[in-house]
């Protein structure tokens, strides 16, 4: 009954307007609340640069040939706890990225650490700027239905953090930032975050929006039999038409200016001589000289 | 001439430094316009006047119960009330644990662009933000109409106190419904110790501090200095110290006026956090660590030694 439900659903409204892909989400998940259960995990995930790479600009644009990509390190957190969760209560594991066609790899990596299903929005009509990407995760989740959505805290590159509470408020739910733990029990969440240092203990319920900051987990590897998994899990690919969007409907708000290089360092100074000459050499060279004491 | 909002900051009691950078941010994007600040929950009333001192006309105090404890459904909703009463041109908040959670959600309700993590202000207004961690620099401008920021702490420069200057102090009513978490509980870690984003000095160590103990002669040189002690990934790992005392790609990005990293590598991941600092000193007794190239000064030794050392001379020329 169940299936014929979803697959009524989901043939009905395949590219429909928007009113009806809100109504046919709507639907699922009222069939998810009315059970209080996780059903439907999203994890919104992001290719960034390895951290060990040299950032290269040209004409004002950040150069990408021969890069190393991999999960935003974040993100990596959050498809972890997705995966656990999956595991302790049931559920299916859908990661989404909006990005190019490149992007796939890594969405491969997170189904062979374990998700079931990826999306990813490679249209370039609907890449811009963080208010364009949250309406376009947005859409996606209006799509897909949600009962738990997680997220990095912020993204390792461009670094605005503005990703979740974003896309949490396009969707009129709640959202917890920066977990470093996350337990669920029916349709209650328990989250502890960390502000600043401090630990925060934080109750809310489905459907909310987490998300991760170092320390939530210990993200795995994917595994070889995962891997060769993960190579016939679903990934469909969603354009502007698919979403129900239109350029103009997510045109940014802002615009990239240029981009630069900080200004090269001067070679330091090592101080030589016996240790204690030295320290005192240091304080003095920090109090009139670097004026910094 | 625009209007500018700045949402002020109040953590144990006091002020935060970021929000008097915010209103010096906001004082150049007004143009010669009006600048007004607010201040959210209860017992905060009391810092109007230094806002005012530095540039605020005007203070709205949103003093509501629900805006004791930080959740995103009651600030959002404040703030947004707040915006839609003031009609601000611009809005800037400090990218601290609140404002850079509650600026994206009201934005995105309001319908409008933000920048984050903003640590300079070119003219046009063009926003200038650290992307990759600080490997790079990114220059933003906003598409039409309205303009909000959040300023990463200690990079655009507070303005002097004019004790002279009045303000006008406005109590603003708003209705907070609905909420859908509360917070059960704080553990505070860092109370009495200074916050790292807001560090004029760091002091920080890495695996080379070798224990958790390791630390001790590092607080004691802090505690001279009145500065904040930070660690590399390495010394978290190793759980020599708490992940909240991470700096680093994948942990804060501090910009102090003196970072001192003791024990610590270089990696590529710690120098993105740090590299930004206007004057480094590395204190490794390796001198081939990578942490030599990005210092201003550098001492090849043991820090169990040096460390010690630094702290009695300081104490000696800072009596
Ligand atoms: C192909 C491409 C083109 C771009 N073009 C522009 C442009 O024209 N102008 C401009 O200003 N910026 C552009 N950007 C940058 C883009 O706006 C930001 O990457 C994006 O808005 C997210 O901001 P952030 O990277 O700071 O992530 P944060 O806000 O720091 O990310 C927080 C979290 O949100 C989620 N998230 C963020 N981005 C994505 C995503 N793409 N897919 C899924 N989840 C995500 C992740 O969980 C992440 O951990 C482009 C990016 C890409 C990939
Ligand atoms: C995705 C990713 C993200 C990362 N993010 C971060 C991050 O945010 N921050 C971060 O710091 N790292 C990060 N790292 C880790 C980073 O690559 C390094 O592993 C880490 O910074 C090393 O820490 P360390 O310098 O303390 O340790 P090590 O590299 O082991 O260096 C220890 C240093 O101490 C010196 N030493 C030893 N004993 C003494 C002594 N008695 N006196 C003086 N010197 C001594 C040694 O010569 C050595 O140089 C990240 C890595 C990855 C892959």
């Amino acid at each position: 009954m169940e299936g014929t439900v979803k697959g009524f659903v989901a043939q009905r409204f395949r590219g429909g307007t928007r009113m009806q892909l809100a109504a046919a989400a709507y639907v699922r998940q009222q069939r998810h609340y009315e059970g209080g259960i996780l059903v439907n995990i999203l994890v919104v995930m992001k290719q960034t640069f390895d951290t060990e790479e040299k950032i290269v600009i040209q004409d004002g644009k950040i150069q990408d040939d021969g890069v190393e990509f991999i999960i935003n390190p974040y993100d990596e957190y959050a498809i972890e706890e997705a995966i656990k969760l999956k595991e302790e209560h049931g559920g299916e594991v859908t990661v989404v990225s909006v990005g190019p066609d490149r992007v796939e790899k890594e969405l491969r990596t997170a189904l062979a650490m374990g998700a079931d299903k990826a999306i990813l929005v490679d249209d370039e009509s609907l890449f811009g700027d963080e208010y364009t990407t949250a309406k376009v995760l947005a859409a996606v989740a209006r799509k897909t239905g949600y009962d738990l959505i997680l997220g990095g805290q912020m993204a390792v590159d461009s670094g605005a953090g503005q990703g979740g509470p974003r896309l949490a408020e396009e969707l009129g739910i709640n959202h917890v930032s920066t977990a470093v733990k996350l337990e669920i029990n029916g349709s209650s969440v328990r989250v502890e975050r960390d502000v600043e240092g401090d630990t925060e203990v934080v109750e809310t319920s489905l459907p909310v929006l987490i998300t991760a900051q170092q320390g939530l987990n210990e993200p795995r590897y994917p595994s070889l039999p995962g891997i060769m998994k993960a190579k016939k899990k679903p990934l469909e690919r969603l354009t502007a038409d698919d979403l129900g969007l239109s350029a103009a409907d997510v045109a940014p708000k802002t615009q990239v200016v240029d981009q630069t290089l900080p200004p090269k360092k001067e070679a330091g100074r090592i101080l030589a001589g016996e240790i204690p000459a030295q320290v005192s050499e240091l304080v003095q060279l920090l109090r009139n000289e670097a004026k910094v004491i | 001439m625009k209007k500018v909002l700045v949402v002020a900051e109040v953590r144990d009691g006091q002020l935060r430094n970021v929000s008097l950078e915010a209103l010096a941010a906001a004082g150049i994007l007004a143009e010669g316009g009006e600048v007004v600040a607010a201040l959210f929950g209860p017992n905060t009333a009391s810092h109007a006047e230094a806002l005012g001192h530095h540039g605020a006309g005007t203070v709205y105090v949103v003093d509501h119960a629900d805006l004791a404890q930080y959740t995103p459904d009651a600030y959002s909703q404040a703030l947004k009330q707040l915006i839609e009463f003031v009609g601000p041109d611009a809005v800037v908040l400090g990218h601290t644990a609140i404002g850079r959670d509650v600026a994206p959600r009201v934005s995105a309700r309001l319908g409008w662009g933000l920048v984050s993590d903003v640590t300079a202000l070119e003219a046009g207004p063009v926003f200038v933000r650290p992307i990759y961690a600080g490997k790079a620099f990114q220059k933003r401008r906003f598409e039409d109409g309205k303009i909000m920021v959040t300023i990463r702490p200690n990079n655009i420069a507070a303005g002097t106190a004019d004790t002279g200057k009045t303000v006008t102090v406005v109590p603003f009513e708003v209705e907070i419904k609905d909420l859908r978490s509360i917070v059960r509980e704080v553990v505070r870690k860092t109370s009495g110790k200074v916050d790292l984003s807001e560090a004029k000095i760091i002091v920080s160590g890495g695996r080379g501090v070798k224990s958790a103990d390791g630390f001790q002669p590092l607080n004691e040189l802090a505690d001279v200095l009145g500065a904040a002690v930070g660690a590399s990934r390495g010394a978290c790992d190793a759980d020599y110290c708490d992940y909240s005392m991470q700096i680093g790609q994948t942990g804060k990005v501090v910009t102090p006026d003196l970072y001192i990293a003791c024990g610590i590598s270089g990696a590529i991941q710690h120098l993105a956090g740090m590299s930004n600092s206007k004057v480094i000193v590395a204190i490794n007794k390796d001198p081939e660590a990578p942490i030599f190239q990005v210092a201003d000064y550098g001492i090849v030794g043991d820090l169990f030694e040096v460390v010690p050392l630094l702290t009695a001379e300081f104490k000696k020329v800072l009596v």
